[in-house]
């Protein structure tokens, strides 16, 4: 038995080793290139430095990607993300001072909630490509959200809202735990109930898990509604840390980055089996990838060049047929 | 070159997969002209032997000569450019596609640079008739049952083919007419010098077609024989490397079931799919299905379980009535069900085969009723035993297993659930001679025990000894019952022909 369990280590240690490796290797690059890079120092009792910076940044980036691992496990995808985290920050921040904080929070949720549920009844009971799908609330979001705030950036200065998005716990960002709750209760589902197990045969045999009792469209509502509840936490953390809400510009293209992570993570785009703590990673890559671009002084317009080219790479390292190309070729060298 | 001259020849052909010896140093031989039978259980290396062949895996270590000269296929369409067609185990065709488009697709005829949709299809068409089919070319291939997709595939493969024909499992989901217009092609093309390789497990074909075998156990080479100069129960026991008699007609001899009724179907019906049907089972009855291709057997099979739904009628499950079902709702009222296309509706290929074993239990109990790992191995390690599945370990992927273990897994994924009531849609297919009757005797043991079996069978002899009655279906319709001493295969096939009016000859299933 422990022979199964250390073949069953070795297959996620497979998937696990890219992620962890471009991180690592992003790190030691702004070990020797970004002076200051790992400085560290403690004001007020709390951490500073780039990599904290990198752990607050990379926190809403986590929060949407592990909501995105889900639905790509499933075979889809929702490119919304960016949209319902606007309409969550904008309900949040306009709620502020009407109605008691925990009300206006969860409102955000439950909108988020709802977005979620819209997307999977388009997909999952009318049967929508979830591209499709999910473009319609992407491109009309940003308009809702424009209604909520009447056109407006709205701000606010409550204090304790801030807290969500700027506030330290233990020395550390609060931001991360919430992120590291978010990842531990989608862990616990999938590991302790049958979400995992269901997720997956869905994703891999739609067909064969119908036949085996599962049901699928369930399954699809399900995710999706935990993928907007998803944009909805990390919409709070957005507007939270600039005690703002910015209808045109929250969350704009998170949705590429939520993506990356999960495919850089490990999890294949044509659904099946789905790795949460690659996802983590991966959105902690794409975070300090950003950072040390920025930090580098790359001008603003190569960056998306630069992200691409060290994305498609890592990308390619996930592929086991591309491993196994190169694998071949060198293999073939050798002999030759 | 004249008949009889090798055409083919692998030496020392060895293939190891991580934790499997597929294969070890296997020599193989095929002449003009013949069709040469390859032999083995479930999982003794036979596809693997097709697959390193044609280049789908690459193996460790051996040679192989085309009419003399050492080749190497990188890929099925290298080995198709040598000459070598092959139609796997797995047929990999694009359901969504055209009849047409699946017979010439990477081969689209062209004219002045478009594609040539009216030569294609006559084309097609008069390709399909050398099989003697008559199918609407322009209909995507989804719309026809499996044994037609099986018969597109090999007709792809015949026509492509130059050579050398490699058919492995061809005959698995067709009916007796079929098979004999595959055998008559494959006659005529061995006439033409071709060397055809044929994989099954129906001894009597093996017999019928063939001219020599090749036995393979465990990955290793057993040996090389004539197939008139084998007798049946040494082949076998060349098969399974113990002694083997062929077993005695063991007809079912006693009745188990009570009165108590399981099971009623009552005027069910659907549009384009099946018309009334009623029918009864008791507690502990094995009743057979019987009926040609497409005459409503498993359109049957699938109103029961709620995968179609039925337009009009009543079934009643113990004392509660149902006007309509699916799937998680039969499987929580004690229905299990073993679909027919293992491909589509049985594996689920990225899992482990102890996943794929508790899936239904799973959805049984509920999405936060969750099996600890603990019990699932247990259950997974039970099902292993019980069907002697080949695999190094129950956390290999299901569809790194041979066909004929995979079927197992999905048969103990039912058995898993603890039916009531158990839905067998050709339960065999694919599976070894020696397990076919470990299988048989297990459905019987089930039966004394309680269990209630609906089973649907192309082989009539495995359904006469395994039921206590046999309902039979003809064009959708239900034509009429046999039971006990009647059941014979002359007594069922007398009645499926009788009942009058022609129609399609291939009928599609679904609607
Ligand atoms: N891709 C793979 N990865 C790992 N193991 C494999 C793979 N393909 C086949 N095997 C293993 O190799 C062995 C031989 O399998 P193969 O499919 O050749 O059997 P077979 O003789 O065709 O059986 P069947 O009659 O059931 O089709 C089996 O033990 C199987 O589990
Ligand atoms: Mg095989």
């Amino acid at each position: 038995m422990s022979n199964t369990r250390r073949r069953a280590a070795n297959i996620m240690h497979t998937k696990i080793i890219w992620p962890l490796t471009a991180l690592a290797a992003i790190l030691l690059f702004n070990l020797f290139f970004v002076p200051g890079f790992f400085h560290m120092e403690i004001k007020d009792g709390h951490l500073f430095g780039s990599l904290i910076d990198i752990l607050n940044r990379a926190a809403p980036i986590m929060v949407i990607a592990i909501g995105m691992t889900l639905v790509i496990a499933k075979e889809g995808i929702d490119i919304s993300v960016g949209s319902v985290l606007a309409i969550a920050g904008a309900v949040a921040i306009s709620l502020i001072g009407v109605v008691p904080l925990w009300m206006a929070i969860g409102a955000a949720l439950i909108v988020g909630a709802l977005c979620g549920l819209w997307n999977g009844v388009l997909i999952a009971y009318l049967g929508i490509q979830p591209m499709v799908g999910t473009l319609i609330l992407m491109t009309v979001g940003r308009g809702i959200a424009q209604l909520i705030t009447e056109g407006k950036v709205l701000t606010t200065d409550s204090k304790s809202y801030g807290f969500i998005g700027k506030g330290f716990f233990l020395g550390l960002p609060f931001s991360i735990f919430i992120a590291a709750f978010v990842f531990l209760l989608v862990l616990y589902l999938k590991k302790r109930t049958a979400l995992g197990l269901f997720l997956e045969a869905t994703g891999t045999n739609k067909v064969s898990s119908e036949y085996a009792g599962v049901e699928p469209r369930k399954i699809y509502l399900f995710v999706y509604i935990v993928c907007g509840l998803c944009a909805a936490i990390a919409g709070l953390l957005v507007s939270s840390n600039i005690s703002s809400a910015d209808a045109n510009n929250a969350g704009l293209w998170i949705e590429l980055d939520a993506i990356l992570a999960v495919v850089i993570g490990g999890t294949s785009m044509r659904g099946g089996r789905f790795f949460l703590a690659g996802t983590v990673i991966g959105a902690l890559f794409i975070q300090s990838l950003t950072t040390t671009i920025y930090s580098m002084g790359v001008p603003p317009e190569r960056i998306m060049v630069v992200k691409a080219i060290v994305v498609i790479i890592v990308s390619l390292m996930q592929s086991d047929r591309f491993r196994q190309m190169f694998q071949q070729k060198s293999k073939k060298a050798v002999i030759g | 070159m004249r008949s009889g001259d090798v055409l083919l020849k692998m030496e020392e052909v060895s293939k190891t997969f991580p934790g499997v010896k597929a294969l070890s140093d296997v020599n193989f031989t095929l002449r003009q002209g013949e069709v040469h039978a390859l032999m083995g259980e479930n999982g003794a290396g036979k596809s693997t032997l097709i697959k390193v062949l044609t280049g789908v895996h690459p193996m460790d270590q051996g040679k192989v000569y085309l009419n003399g000269r050492p080749i190497v296929a990188r890929s099925p369409l290298e080995a198709q450019h040598l000459g070598i067609s092959t139609v796997y185990q797995e047929i990999n065709l694009c359901t969504n596609l055209s009849v047409a488009e699946n017979l010439y697709i990477g081969r689209l005829p062209r004219r002045r640079g478009a594609i040539d949709w009216k030569k294609m299809h006559a084309d097609s068409e008069q390709l399909l008739r050398r099989l003697n089919l008559n199918l609407d070319v322009k209909k995507s291939l989804s719309d026809y049952s499996v044994a037609i997709q099986q018969m597109v595939a090999i007709a792809r493969a015949v026509d492509m083919s130059s050579g050398v024909l490699i058919l492995d499992e061809p005959t698995s989901s067709l009916d007796a007419q079929e098979v004999q217009q595959l055998f008559a092609v494959m006659r005529k093309l061995r006439d033409e010098g071709m060397g055809i390789v044929f994989v099954t497990h129906f001894l009597d074909q093996v017999y019928e077609i063939t001219d020599r075998i090749t036995i393979l156990r465990n990955g290793s080479l057993v040996g090389e024989y004539e197939t008139s100069k084998l007798s049946k129960s040494s082949l076998v026991t060349h098969m399974i490397g113990r002694e083997w008699k062929e077993e005695d007609e063991h007809r079912k001899t006693e009745s188990s079931y009570t009165p108590e009724v399981v099971m009623a179907a009552k005027s069910l019906t659907r549009a384009g799919s099946i018309k009334p049907v009623s029918l009864s089972v008791r507690k502990g009855e094995v009743v057979g299905l019987a009926g040609l291709l497409g005459s409503g057997r498993s359109e049957f099979a699938n109103l029961i379980f709620g995968i179609d739904q039925a337009d009009s009628g009543v079934m009643t499950l113990g004392a509660e009535q149902f006007q309509s079902m699916n799937p998680k709702k039969a499987i929580r009222q004690g229905i299990g069900f073993c679909p027919e296309d293992r491909k589509i509706a049985g594996i689920v290929g990225e899992l482990t085969i102890r996943e794929n074993i508790v899936l239904a239990l799973q959805a049984k109990k509920g999405i936060f009723n969750y099996i600890p790992l603990k019990k699932q191995q247990e259950i997974a390690q039970r099902f292993i035993d019980l069907l002697r599945i080949k695999t190094p370990s129950m956390e290999q992927r299901i569809d790194n297993l041979s066909g004929g273990n995979q079927q197992k897994v999905i048969l103990a994924r039912w058995l898993a659930t603890e039916p009531k009531l158990l839905i067998l849609d050709e339960p065999t297919r694919g599976i070894d001679v020696g397990s076919k009757g470990e299988i048989r005797r297990l459905i019987l043991d089930l039966a004394k025990s309680g269990l209630s079996i609906l089973i649907i069978s192309s082989e009539l002899q495995e359904m006469i000894e395994c039921a206590d009655r046999i309902v039979v279906l003809r064009d959708r319709m239900q034509v009429g019952e046999i039971s006990g001493g009647d059941m014979n295969e002359a007594s069922i096939m007398k009645m499926i022909a009788e009942g009058g009016g022609t129609s399609e000859q291939y009928p599609q299933t679904g609607s």
